[in-house]
């Protein structure tokens, strides 16, 4: 077994059991400090199958940025854990029960699952080859070269989702005290304060 | 013997020992950077500073390292503890890692990977996480705003520090800092460098970095006249200690990326000298200097001014210039001096 195969039998463990504690985990702080070790895990399986770029991404994008505003609310939200334990029996019931039925349409999809023709030769070779073009190069000749108007659309999507978001929750009080940025930096500093001229050495 | 390095166990054994190397690179200049940082602070403030642990005090973080490990480490009553002693480490560990790209040299680096710059960006990133995590698992009031502030701030000023190093990235045509520095070689020395074609980023991307270090004047998580000391309130001991450092790591590493995005990394600026691991590290040293002159010149700001520096001000301007040197790139204005790559740079 070379260092490859046990890297991978090493994220792939820290993976799922990140995944596991996610959900089992009793405080939610500690659920989403799980579920951050799960996308490092995830990360660190993109970069054994030659995906560094995509992995850089999952970091910078999910890690950096995603989880820490998860972090960010959940950690400010006042949750009272044992009426949530005791509130979670009852819901016990249902949620087993959308459980089964998931598990059934996931049997029901998988168990018709073909392949097309040719596949292969595709799975072997996700991206052309390293000298032809760096995963770097080929993933922004996909993005904005063949799918460029796709990825565009996506853009538009969320930026539209995000206007959306702001207008929903900018409330604008009158009834608050402002700063006024410019005009604290346009105020004459000689009637805001004296200046001393202090000599090296001597002080005032 | 040269049978030996070139099995598994030898080729383990050298990245073992080449780790080994930059880690004692970094800790030994980290207990002269902040013996540095005080002498400059206090000598800009007309005192003496460290001067009695050593010759000219120079083994004075030797002594307070020791005192730092020495003392009890006390947990809060509340506090998770799990969480409150992995901050610590994560912190100290994630600025750490960032160093096993950053080269010294041509070829001196741990870790050759096309994306490197990604990668410190990646755990840059990420460095927020031991604030955040010492902030809420010490269950106290200060803490946790210090860490709220902490993560606010550290999130806004990556954005502008990531579109800064796209527009360099547009110029080379690589995220390797290899093929950045190579493409700053030239004839003319220093005026080849990224400074000159991205001028006004230079100061943009410094105080980004001061920003994203939580250095003064933009150190609101730490600021001692609101929140005490921040998140680092209820710490004490050897997880201070790692906190410390990984700061001043941090900050150093920052120095480091200033270096080799716009000033040429190992590079020499007189042309005809040679290039050089001594420019590099004499580089990152001038840098830090000036990281102590703000730290002891500029006062600390106001946390809506940081936050409207960073979004209203920082942010359309690195994106405008990510948009302007995407033109003079495709273009090739001035013989391609925006577009490295196209010369064959």
């Amino acid at each position: 077994m070379g260092i490859a195969d046990l890297s991978f039998w090493a994220f792939a463990i820290t993976l799922i059991t990140g995944g596991l504690f996610t959900v089992v985990a009793r405080n939610p702080v500690h659920s989403v400090l799980w579920l951050i070790l799960s996308f490092l895990s995830a990360a660190g399986l993109f970069v054994l199958i030659g995906a560094e770029f995509v992995a850089m991404l999952l970091i910078i994008v999910y890690v950096g940025a995603v989880a820490v505003l998860f972090l960010f609310v959940v950690m400010m939200l006042d949750v009272d854990f044992a009426a949530l334990k005791a509130e979670m029996a009852t819901y016990v019931p249902v949620a087993g029960l959308i459980g089964i039925v998931l598990l059934m349409q996931l049997g029901i999809a998988f168990g018709n699952w073909q392949f097309s023709e040719g596949i292969e030769g595709r799975l072997g070779n996700p991206t052309p080859s390293l000298d032809v073009a760096h995963n770097t190069q080929a993933l922004g000749l996909i993005l904005y070269d063949r799918y460029f108007l796709l990825f565009q659309l996506a853009g538009l999507i969320l930026l539209v989702a995000m206007v959306g978001a702001i207008v929903l929750t900018l409330r604008h009080r009158v009834d608050v005290k402002r700063q006024d940025v410019v005009a604290q930096m346009m105020r004459d500093p000689k009637k805001a304060m004296e200046l001393k001229d202090v000599k090296p050495g001597q002080g005032l | 013997m040269d049978g030996f390095f070139s099995t598994t166990a030898g080729l383990g054994l050298i990245i073992v020992a080449q780790c080994l190397l930059v880690i004692g690179f970094v800790m030994v200049s980290l207990l002269f950077l902040v013996y540095g940082d005080r002498k400059i602070w206090a000598a800009v403030q007309m005192r003496r500073g460290p001067n009695v642990v050593g010759v000219f005090g120079l083994l004075q973080t030797v002594a307070d390292a020791l005192k730092y490990v020495v003392k009890e480490v006390v947990v809060p009553a509340g506090a998770d503890r799990t969480v409150f002693m992995l901050a610590p480490l994560t912190s100290f560990v994630l600025a750490m890692l960032a160093w096993a790209v950053i080269p010294f040299n041509d070829t001196w680096v741990l870790s050759d990977i096309n994306v490197a710059i990604l990668f410190v960006f990646a755990v840059s990133s990420l460095e927020v996480y031991g604030v955040i995590m010492g902030g809420w698992a010490s269950n106290s009031k200060y803490p946790f705003l210090g860490s709220l502030r902490s993560a606010a701030q550290m999130i806004s000023y990556e954005v502008s520090i990531g579109l800064i190093i796209v527009g360099v990235i547009i110029s080379t045509g690589s995220l390797n800092f290899g093929d950045i520095v190579r493409a700053q070689d030239g004839d003319f020395g220093l005026f080849n460098w990224y400074w000159l074609p991205h001028f006004p980023m230079v100061f943009l991307f410094f105080i980004s970095c001061l920003a994203e270090t939580n250095r003064p004047p933009f150190d609101l998580p730490e600021a001692e006249s609101e929140l005490v000391a921040g998140y680092q309130v209820e710490y004490s001991s050897t997880p201070f200690l790692l906190f410390m450092a990984g700061e001043y790591i941090a900050i150093f590493l920052m120095c480091a990326l200033i270096s080799l995005l716009f000033f040429g990394g190992w590079l020499s600026p007189i042309p005809g000298l040679p290039d050089g691991a001594l420019w590099m590290v004499a580089k990152m040293a001038f840098f830090f200097f000036l990281f102590a002159m703000v730290k002891a010149i500029v006062p600390r700001y106001r946390y809506d001014q940081l936050m409207r520096l960073g979004w209203k001000v920082f942010l359309p301007m690195s994106l405008a210039w990510v948009v302007i040197v995407a033109f003079l790139a495709k273009f090739e204005v001035l013989g391609g001096f925006w577009a490295r790559w196209a010369i064959g740079g």
